[in-house]
């Protein structure tokens, strides 16, 4: 069985330890991850501006990268929700439409494919640190990932689990809306940090470097001392120490 | 138009004033705070929530799919209960044939209950033009009133406003100094519209469902005003968005099980009125003329476009606005519309059909698919302002620069080799500008994201860079798989072949 990883641009370029933790984690049940180097961006970017000829140019290179797949993972619950979008851009071209229903039926959030896929939530690592969870929107609300992340952090040994208030509002990413719509980006992540430091956790978690990436730049920009780490970071540095 | 609910401007713009507005905001969250959890307690005690959402949803699809023959229905039977039934293609239309019933009244006076249509079209400033004076007996909206201003919430108009603001406003309506006192507040304007009530020629209302089967009308709220407002006055007109068809009574029951929780949290409103034509004899009270006005102005415009035409599904209970991040930090005002959030970022522009005001207030959104979650007749709200995004670009009306950026991106994308040879030179381009690991600078497109964070540096070798090492070291101590995870897996890849095979033989029996 091939399990192929959907590395996303953001953890390739930007953050491959989230990559590298999701290949030995996986490796460690005997899973090894195949990486077909053809991929490059789901498109999400221009998709959401609004751009769908060059989204697709960017899509046509997942859709081949992953056409052998048998199971596809992914450290992004947005990117793997982008791929849900394929068949509607690949409509009218019928050859990429059936890989786009193909690679859609395939494609699974890290923490989905752990727990619904595998069935694993005990992977078996300590972290004994006061944590707190960011459900990210698109994982959450439109690919349904509620309870698969809370119980693998439930399964870790000395891990305080506190609730983060407001937990479900978005932390103001929203891609190229960051950028165009800075100052109301800049409101909404600088609640989502007054939020964060509420709970007095030593570690913020999430499932989408995206929403991290933002989150922990306001933290930085703050002062703030709290380490924010991807799921799969922070249960491979819990097995790793072990 | 008042400034505060001008379209005049960038949604940043205006964006900008609500940001600096620290009672705004404040006041904004709490209110939206409490509706919100009001919400969430009354959906999770309903028991079968999600089911009678789908209910609602298929209500909605179902009347709107044969809205023709919903619409002649209804304006039937309302005709035969001795309604005046009018048409109204647009808001002039609408404004024409209010001031055309006002004149025949020889009206001075026109009483109000909330109507978000009325405020679509204008009412209040074709009447006073006329020197008709039009009061609205909501609460609410005699604030906003007062204050020269437009709705800033679907449900709660005045919800930009704290209490303090709202008793500087009601001491200058009032000559004298009022506490701020929510009891007082609500006290001074019951016994002032008290007086108004008795004085109106004309009653006016929204609607918020009409029944086609017996061509009634059905009002939801609080506070008896509008109760009041079609009991009262002689003449009645009530102001309709000809999409607020529900088919029966018993579909009516959804509706009212689904708007008041997801409007306040209510399992029911104080006062519900259904009515069904003028005063008849045997009637204690209500009005001796009754006239409906079904406005469309640019309503139809959606039926039959596969991407809008849910739109039309909305109930305006402003769960939507509840949720959304975004309206929480900029308030109702900066949508620059008469209706705000989420819903007011789709159906402005889609009910004006306005290309170039597109981009602007649809970009003001994370698609964080709050207000899609939210909604009780679930409106892919966060996929209709992707689709808005869409066609300003498709029809040439993009940002030039963005257009720019975005073939910029897809070039590099076309290709995984083009993709890392950017990495390892975006790696040395950077160089310059980190500082303990970070890019603080604010310049270009870092100006708006480095404000508020600090950006992070490329890493120093790509995963694709160290893959190779990666998959060595971990293939040379290989690990057995569990088989109960192996047996899992097989199981998943035989469901999606059966699932694929069905799915094959369904199609074809179709054809």
């Amino acid at each position: 069985m091939k399990v192929s990883l959907f590395i996303t641009c953001l953890s390739d370029a930007i953050y491959p330890k989230v990559g590298e933790a999701m290949v030995r984690l996986l490796a460690a049940h005997g899973i090894q991850l195949d990486f077909p180097p053809v991929q490059t961006c789901c498109g999400q970017p221009s998709y959401n501006s609004g751009y769908w000829d060059e989204t697709r140019t960017a899509a046509r290179t997942i859709l081949k990268a992953f056409q052998s797949s048998d199971f596809v993972v992914s450290p992004s619950g947005s990117c793997t929700y982008m791929i849900h979008h394929y068949p509607e851009l690949f409509k009218d071209e019928p050859e990429y439409l059936a890989l786009a229903h193909e690679l859609e039926s395939k494609t699974y959030e890290f923490t989905q494919f752990l727990v619904k896929v595998l069935g694993i939530t005990d992977i078996g690592a300590a972290f004994p640190y006061k944590v707190t969870y960011h459900p990210s929107c698109h994982g959450s609300r439109l690919l349904g990932i509620k309870d698969e992340p809370i119980a693998l952090l439930n399964h870790v040994q000395g891990l305080e689990l506190v609730p983060l208030p407001f937990a479900e509002d978005c932390c103001g990413f929203g891609g190229t809306f960051a950028v165009k719509m800075a100052d109301i980006s800049g409101a909404m992540v600088t609640e989502k940090v007054d939020h964060i430091k509420e709970t007095e956790a030593e570690v913020l978690v999430g499932l989408d470097m995206a929403c991290l990436m933002n989150i922990a730049g306001n933290l930085r920009h703050r002062g703030e001392q709290v380490r924010v780490m991807h799921l799969a970071e922070l249960l491979y540095e819990g097995v790793s120490v072990r | 138009m008042n400034p505060a609910s001008s379209t005049r401007g960038t949604v940043k713009e205006r964006a900008d004033i609500a940001l600096n507005d620290d009672f705004l905001r404040n006041a904004v969250r709490f209110t939206t705070d409490r509706l919100r959890s009001g919400k969430k307690v009354a959906s999770t005690e309903h028991g079968n929530w999600e089911e009678w959402r789908e209910r609602g949803r298929q209500i909605r699809l179902h009347t709107i799919a044969h809205l023709d023959y919903y619409l002649n229905l209804f304006v039937e039977n309302a005709r035969s209960n001795g309604v005046h039934v009018h048409f109204a293609d647009n808001a002039v239309e609408a404004t024409d044939i209010v001031m055309t019933i006002a004149r025949q009244k020889e009206a001075q006076s026109v009483i109000k209950s909330k109507s978000m249509v009325s405020e679509e079209v204008h009412i209040n400033q074709a009447l006073e033009l006329s020197g008709i004076e039009a009061i609205e007996s909501d609460l609410g909206e005699y604030i906003i009133q007062l204050a020269g201003e437009g709705p800033s919430h679907i449900v709660i108009p005045a919800i930009h406003k704290n209490r303090y603001q709202i008793a500087e406003l009601l001491s200058e309506d009032a000559g004298e100094t009022l506490e701020p006192d929510t009891t007082i507040l609500a006290g001074y304007v019951r016994r002032k519209l008290r007086q108004k009530f008795l004085e109106a020629d004309i009653g006016m209302t929204g609607c918020n469902f009409a029944i086609a089967e017996t061509g009634s009308m059905v009002l939801f709220e609080n506070e008896g005003n509008a109760r009041m407002v079609t009991t009262v006055p002689k003449t009645q007109i009530t102001l309709m968005g000809m999409e607020r068809i529900v088919p029966s009574w018993a579909d009516l029951e959804v509706m009212a099980t689904l708007l008041p929780r997801s409007a306040t949290g209510q399992r029911l409103t104080m006062y519900m009125s259904g009515i069904t034509g003028p005063k008849r004899t045997v009637d204690a009270d209500g009005p001796e003329e009754m006239h409906i006005i079904i406005v469309d102005n640019g309503r139809s415009q959606q039926l039959g476009d596969p991407e809008f035409q849910e739109l039309l599904n909305c109930i305006r209970c402003g769960a939507c606005l509840n949720v959304c991040p975004v309206y929480r930090q900029i308030g109702g005002h900066s949508y620059g519309g008469t209706y705000s959030g989420p819903i007011g970022a789709v159906l402005t522009p889609a009910l004006n059909k306005n290309v170039a005001e597109w981009d602007d207030i649809a970009s003001a959104s994370s698609l964080c698919g709050a207000c899609y979650e939210a909604c009780p007749v679930k409106i892919p709200l966060h996929d209709m302002l992707v689709s808005l995004r869409r066609r300003k670009v498709e029809r040439g009306h993009g940002d030039k620069l963005e257009a720019l950026g975005m073939r910029g991106f897809a070039t590099l994308m076309a290709n995984s080799k083009r993709f890392a040879l950017a990495m390892r030179l975006g790696k040395i381009a950077q160089k310059p500008f980190v500082h303990n690991s970070g890019i603080h600078l604010k310049l270009g497109p870092l100006k708006g994201w480095n404000t508020y964070r600090v950006a992070p540096t490329l890493a120093n070798h790509s995963f694709r860079d160290q893959w190779k090492e990666l998959s060595a070291e971990t293939a040379a101590q290989p690990k057995t798989i569990d088989p109960a995870v192996r047996q899992r897996m097989e199981q998943v890849l035989a469901d999606r072949q059966h699932n694929k095979s069905t799915s094959r033989t369904g199609g074809e029996s179709h054809e």
